[in-house]
């Protein structure tokens, strides 16, 4: 047991600072911000990482991973989440992509994933279904077999960004017969299909992010099915386990931890400052406290993975504890910001208003409520812990 | 001992929640909300009709001469339907200040003009230092000729777009943080000096930063003696944070039920979610926590209305309890409706923000639960 880092990691750390600090500048955080100016920055940014080869540490190298140590990779993230640095777009780079290098073949890899590692194709997620949330795999989304194409019908629901994807990997019911697990299949839908629409959802903190996807007769190709015709859950059981691992955020939330604590102690009371308020320093401490424990949870199962282990039900510990922790710290900003948590999107300036953070507080509080809804609820989490880790 | 309500306080309260359910339903609600001035003067019209602006007033101002229970029910009604006209702007806190304040003429002019609906008021206290210390108060009032000069810069201030007319805490002596030598003043929100700056919250009130630029006021327009304002504001903001209180009662009845509901159809893995038993004890919990915040607010309500000393601790108490299970019963409302909860389509969100302002109002949990302390341990 030794966490320190070797000289060549402090090289390496070094060498990301300087990174972070060209490339992240000031005009393309402005256009981060801004919503007519998103989609673009987004991409933007990501071709920059990529272009510095640093775009997909958890690929394996021969599809243009970094080929870091976990180490490597525990630096790059906390170096980035210390900025403030907005993480990745995960659907493709992190979900979609290390379906495919695992179980798609050849022409599917070398048509994909080069696309997805230079940012040009966006990709969404379809999994969940109006009737299907928590049982995702009672999900109906129908793809029927007509020669070499599958006709697809049905609805996916909390598509995150489907107004800007290109493309769409779904589970879809190709049988059903047996358990209703061994029905389903992995498929790639292309977004500009005839019969796709998507349907935008406002969601508790007035953004639109989340979508509701129809599919009418959609042909896709049944080359863009993954693997075998009714495996699909295998494969993306594969990849819930790999999205948890990231879930948890912990250099992110510990960022938002030190925001918190920077904006309590600026913040008084009755010529006090709140952060010299007991109970309030109680809320502190017990958040960091978790927090502490909970980086080296992860650094544990990244460990565990980087030996060649499977990130298994720990992963689902990262996803409970990892969003209850970010759920803290986006309800303490909110305490701390008092009678402004409550600020809507304003053309007024922080000075006119009297406050700086209000909104972003209200805006990460109530979208951070999906964390524990999303990915598998908690509440789907706790039961895979009770039945794979304990045995119940 | 009883727990029952007189018939007076029945009919109220039941004219309250039919007027809701009839004609407050949450489409109607959506459109006040997004409208211009963020409630309706239409809606507010009808409830002055219905009797219910006069509720807390003397009678000899054309008041129904209602106590804290009274306002207690008509506020849970209120709560259920997510109403976002003024009342505790300024029938609670602008009227509460003047009935209060001894000022018989001005008293005599307001009042009934607040209870016709024909006198939108506000009052404003906050400043942007001042967090949750009612008495941090730099706003000035300097005596000049027969009145006062105020200068300073309210925020935050509930109504305070609409309101025509404005009660403003300013300082006559002392300093910052002086409990003493605060004064209120009434005055015109259209008078020389005063600039609004509005904007909204996500409980779809509309709320105003008043910039006060050497405004004029006569001595008549000084409410309660000079410097002694803090005497006046307690006691209002106590019956405020019971009428809050009371609204927070309402929403979390109404997440309960929804939720409550929303479990016994919501089917997943082939039953409906409700007959999990986790989320069974969960629920069992939000329904504790409701019942516990019930008995704390009339615990509340009936130690104010006897006088008893206890009175004050008790209001923090029942703060602090707002707060707690106010969070524990909006997030798990929200938890349990899944995807649903999280759209701005469902109303399950707007219980939930207007929950989360009411706890920002006059103090979160943690601001009543170090008074309290102090009260019972200090």
């Amino acid at each position: 047991m030794d966490t320190r880092f070797a000289p060549e990691d402090i090289a390496f750390r070094d060498e990301v600072r300087a990174f972070f600090d060209k490339a992240y500048d000031d005009e393309l955080q402005a256009r981060l911000a801004r919503k007519d100016t998103f989609k673009d920055a987004v991409i933007d940014w990501q071709k920059r990482l990529f272009e510095q080869g640093w775009i997909a540490p958890n690929w394996p190298e021969e599809f243009g991973g970094t080929g870091w140590t976990h180490t490597q990779k525990y630096i790059f993230d906390s170096e980035r989440a210390s900025r403030g640095i907005r993480d990745v777009v995960p659907f493709g780079l992190r979900m979609v992509a290390p379906v495919i290098y695992t179980f798609g073949n050849e022409e599917q890899k070398s048509r994909f994933l080069p696309r997805i590692l230079s940012s040009d194709d966006w990709w969404c997620q379809g999994y969940s279904e109006p009737g299907s949330g928590s049982d995702l795999a009672s999900l109906k989304t129908k793809a029927v077999r007509e020669g070499d194409e599958y006709v697809v019908n049905g609805a996916k629901i909390w598509t995150t960004y489907a107004q800007y994807a290109d493309w769409i990997f779904c589970l879809v019911r190709t049988s059903s017969e047996g358990k209703k697990q061994e029905g389903i299949s992995f498929l790639l839908i292309d977004m500009k299909s005839p019969g796709i629409k998507v349907n935008p959802i406002v969601s508790i903190d007035n953004h639109h992010s989340l979508n509701e996807v129809e599919f009418n007769d959609v042909r896709v190709p049944v080359a863009n099915r993954i693997g075998e015709e009714n495996k699909g859950w295998t494969y993306a059981k594969a990849l819930l386990a790999h999205e948890r691992t990231t879930i948890a955020e912990v250099a992110d939330s510990k960022r938002g931890f030190q925001t918190v604590c920077d904006a309590a102690a600026a913040e008084v009371n009755g010529g006090k400052r709140l952060i010299d308020d007991p109970l309030f320093r109680k809320r502190l401490s017990d958040i960091e406290i978790e927090l502490m424990a909970l980086e080296f949870t992860e650094l544990r199962v990244l460990a565990t993975v980087a030996s060649g282990g499977a990130p298994g039900a720990e992963s689902s510990l990262l996803k409970i504890k990892g969003t209850e922790l970010q759920q803290a710290i986006q309800e303490l900003r909110m305490e701390v910001a008092a009678y402004y948590q409550g600020v809507l999107p304003t053309d007024l300036s922080a000075e006119e208003l009297g406050h700086s953070f209000g909104s972003a507080a209200r805006q990460s509080y109530m979208y951070g409520r999906a964390a524990t809804v999303y990915g598998g609820s908690n509440e789907v989490q706790k039961n895979i812990i009770a039945k794979a880790v304990l045995g119940l | 001992m009883n727990f029952d309500f007189t018939e007076e306080q029945s009919m109220l309260r039941d004219s309250v929640a039919r007027y809701v359910q009839d004609s407050y339903d949450f489409d109607t609600r959506r459109a006040i909300a997004d409208s211009e001035e963020g409630f309706s003067r239409e809606q507010w019209q009808t409830f002055a009709e219905l009797g219910w602006l006069s509720v807390p007033f003397a009678e000899e101002h054309g008041g129904f001469g209602g106590g804290p229970v009274d306002t207690m029910l008509l506020m849970e009604e209120l709560g259920k339907g997510l109403v976002l006209e003024p009342y505790l702007a300024t029938v609670l806190l602008f009227g509460g200040l003047l009935q209060r304040s001894g000022n018989t003429a001005l008293a005599a002019d307001y009042l009934p003009r607040v209870i016709e609906g024909s006198c939108l008021g506000a009052f404003a206290y906050l400043e942007r230092q001042s967090r949750f210390e009612l008495s941090d108060v730099l706003t000035r009032a300097e005596p000049e000729g027969d009145g006062y000069r105020l200068s300073g810069e309210k925020v935050v201030v509930f109504n305070g777009a609409t309101a025509d007319t404005l009660i403003v805490s300013a300082r006559t002596a002392g300093e910052q943080y002086d409990r003493a030598g605060i004064s209120l003043f009434l005055l015109p929100a259209g008078a020389d000096g005063v600039t609004i700056t509005s904007f909204k919250q996500m409980d779809g009130q509309t709320v105003a930063n008043i910039a006060l630029d050497s405004v004029q006021v006569g001595s008549g327009q000084l409410l309660g003696e000079a410097g002694a304002a803090m005497d006046l504001i307690e006691p209002t903001v106590e019956a405020a944070i019971i009428a809050l209180a009371a609204e927070a009662l309402g929403i979390m009845s109404q997440l309960n039920a929804k939720t409550l509901e929303y479990t016994k159809t919501r089917k997943q893995f082939g039953v409906a979610i409700g007959s999990f038993q986790a989320l069974q004890h969960r629920m069992v919990d939000t329904f504790m926590a409701y019942e516990q915040t019930k008995s704390l607010l009339y615990r509340a309500v009936c130690e104010l209305e006897e006088g008893a000393d206890t009175a004050a601790a008790t209001v923090h108490a029942l703060k602090v309890m707002v707060d707690r299970a106010g969070k524990l019963v909006y997030g798990e409302a929200i938890q349990m409706h899944g995807g649903m909860g999280l759209t701005d389509e469902l109303d399950i969100g707007h219980y939930a923000k207007r929950l989360m302002m009411i706890n920002a109002t006059f103090g979160n949990g943690d601001f009543h639960q170090a008074v309290f302390d102090e009260l019972r341990y200090g």
